[in-house]
């Protein structure tokens, strides 16, 4: 007991400041605009729709695979272009209790099978999708599976020591492979169509306005409480190892840390992370798809982090909202220019903001020097 | 000063600490070492000599496990076969290595750095829960005071001067305290006087651990050195005190002729 007393104490303020700054301007932007949706008549000037609190509510998912990224990229040097995979596997299994809840709601009417297996004419749900209809069950596939490709992909890798493009490379290759799978109608997902036409989550209707206000704000805790973890994490000893293999991994292994061990079990914690975030962004798109795999997608992350600013949690955060934001704004007035403009955004900030936006303020702010964790030497990642 | 003996209990009934047998390492046919044998005995104070590309380094890298050797033995007293361990598990044992160019954790504050090199629990969830005992951290305090950084404590190592760096990857193993100490070129970059103060620390070091040391600089050598091994072309050429060595025919010609 006295150990955890100690250990809180030894916090340093900065730390418990910047989870409580977090949370609570989370929360209170969450809890306004909630509200503002619920109690607020539709004409009033301050009234927040409900397709806005479900574009929110993707943002904080974004938010959260960010995070998953910054949590490996940031501190532990390892840049994963394929951090989409563990996002949409997550959000397939979420998917996938979605579709069950459907019943015989569907086109076809078939209480036990989705549509797209009537279609096919399967007469029988695949193994895969046994249990898959008991939430409790979905949720823990949400976490089991990605957790599980990650733990092996991870020890296969860092066991092996592919480091730096190499590895880098080869995430990329996981989430093509897996997104050309997931295209083909007989693995069992839907196809290039994937699982969409959901009805209800737990007995109530998606479309509610209180039900997309409730995941929005589930959705924001639970943004909050990964913050919180990875920020305990991270200030731990453990966290300290974590940025002494990225800064020198071979110095570490003289002290004595067996470095892969770290790596794959951070690895698996960021992989967690975005599987979560996925099966938050499921139900509130209302569609889950293979496209979701797309090499292009899981670079886009990586952007959002850099533009943030890396090794700071909070930086993916405003990364992810600000460019996710710009994105919805941009597509809408001139579509094809968005990914050029993806792509200046990430040379300029990679050139003239090494630290990202979150850079900015922190030079802005002499006292602070928490940042100094993310600093220079994380340049070499990139390259 | 003295510090807290390390857990890891090699077998040295026969006073030897490290045996190094019919060692052999080649890159692309490059015989980096070339049946090499060595004894370090244990608690001794050793030198290594030798000009660039003698193996020194790569006989190190073999001893942590960084490199894996074509054949040949090593043995950590009479039962450890060090062979068979990964480079953390050999620093578990209790062989630290302190590095010829000074690689400390930039992103971390002095203090930090010595944290990471407690000898303690060294697995990703001990190190979760891990706190700084009050021995631990008198241990730190006591290193500080040592190498000279107590106001630097909580400055980012990567902001200090190369010295100072250096003095920290001492610090780095003072804190670690392995029963064994491999150090490369320590004095490199320093100056006269911290010369002088490594010299008196290292010499205080051995007899409770074994330190073998490789360094360029023949004064430092002499000063320290009672048992001097020169090797040549990845093989020990001689070996003996400074005296005796300087003294050798073969030395003379291979190594202190080309280099004066």
């Amino acid at each position: 007991m006295t150990s955890l007393l100690d250990k809180l104490g030894d916090m340093r303020s900065a730390t418990s400041g910047t989870i409580t700054l977090f949370v609570v301007v989370l929360f209170v932007s969450t809890t306004l605009a909630s509200l503002s949706n619920l109690l607020l008549p539709e004409d009033s000037a301050f009234h927040v729709s409900t397709y806005t609190i479900t574009l929110l509510g993707k943002y904080l998912c974004y938010a959260m695979l960010a995070l998953a990224v910054d949590v490996i990229w940031g501190y532990c040097g390892i840049l994963s272009l394929g951090h989409g995979a563990f996002f949409a596997l997550g959000g397939y299994a979420m998917g996938m209790y979605l579709m069950r809840q459907i019943g015989d709601r569907g086109v076809y009417g078939n209480p036990e099978l989705p549509d797209f297996m009537v279609f096919l004419n399967w007469d029988s749900l695949p193994w895969f999708w046994l249990g898959m209809d008991q939430f409790w069950f979905a949720m823990l596939m949400v976490l089991l599976v990605p957790g599980l490709l990650a733990f092996v992909f991870g020890w296969l890798a860092f066991r092996s020591r592919v480091t730096g493009v190499y590895l880098s490379i080869m995430t990329q290759a996981l989430t093509y492979a897996l997104m050309l799978a997931f295209f083909r109608n007989e693995t069992g997902f839907g196809g290039n169509n994937g699982l969409t036409d959901f009805k209800d989550i737990l007995g109530v209707s998606l479309t509610e306005d209180s039900t997309r206000v409730t995941l929005f704000m589930i959705t924001a805790a639970m943004l909050a409480l990964v913050f919180a973890t990875s920020r305990y994490i991270l200030d731990s000893r453990m966290g300290r190892v974590i940025i002494a293999v990225r800064d020198s991994e071979a110095r570490a292994r003289f002290l004595g840390y067996r470095t892969q061990d770290y790596k794959v079990w951070l690895f698996v914690y960021s992989a967690l992370i975005a599987a979560m975030a996925g099966a938050l962004y499921v139900p509130q798109v209302g569609i889950i798809n293979p496209g979701e795999f797309s090499p292009i997608n899981s670079i886009e992350i990586v952007v959002w982090v850099a533009i943030g600013g890396r090794g700071t949690l909070y930086g993916a955060v405003i990364g992810a909202i600000l460019v996710s934001y710009a994105k919805t704004r941009f597509t809408a007035l001139i579509p094809e220019s968005w990914i050029f403009m993806l792509g200046a955004l990430f040379v300029i900030v990679t050139i003239f903001l090494p630290k990202g936006l979150v850079g900015i303020l922190q030079s802005r702010l002499p006292g602070s020097s928490g940042g100094g964790k993310g600093k220079a030497n994380l340049g070499r990642v990139s390259s | 000063m003295s510090y807290k003996a390390v857990s890891a209990r090699p077998d040295v009934s026969h006073n030897v600490i490290l045996y190094i047998e019919n060692l052999s390492v080649s890159f692309d046919g490059f015989k980096a070492l070339n049946n090499l044998s060595l004894y370090v005995n244990d608690g001794e104070l050793r030198c290594l000599i030798g000009a660039n590309g003698a193996g020194k380094t790569t006989l190190m890298d073999v001893i942590t496990g960084k490199t894996r050797c074509d054949s040949g033995q090593v043995w950590f007293g009479q039962t450890i076969d060090l062979l068979k361990h990964d480079e953390a598990a050999i620093a578990r044992l209790g062989i630290g290595r302190k590095f010829q160019k000074p690689t400390v954790f930039e992103a971390l504050t002095v203090y930090e750095n010595l944290e990471l090199s407690l000898a303690s629990h060294k697995g990703v969830w001990s190190t979760l829960m891990a706190n700084v005992s009050a021995a631990q951290k008198d241990q730190m305090d006591q290193v500080l005071e040592t190498i000279g950084l107590v106001s630097e404590r909580h400055r980012k190592a990567g902001v200090l001067s190369h010295g100072q760096k250096q003095w920290l990857e001492i610090g780095m193993l003072l804190t670690a305290n392995p029963r064994v100490m491999l150090i490369d070129e320590p004095v490199a970059g320093m100056t006269a006087q911290e010369t002088e103060r490594t010299a008196e620390l290292l010499k205080s070091l051995a007899g409770e651990r074994t330190v073998i040391v490789v360094e360029h600089d023949m004064e430092f050598v002499r000063s320290i050195a009672r048992t001097v091994t020169v090797l040549h072309q990845g093989a020990v050429l001689a070996e003996g005190t400074m005296d005796q060595v300087q003294n050798n025919r073969d030395v003379i010609e291979v190594y202190l002729g080309e280099s004066s």
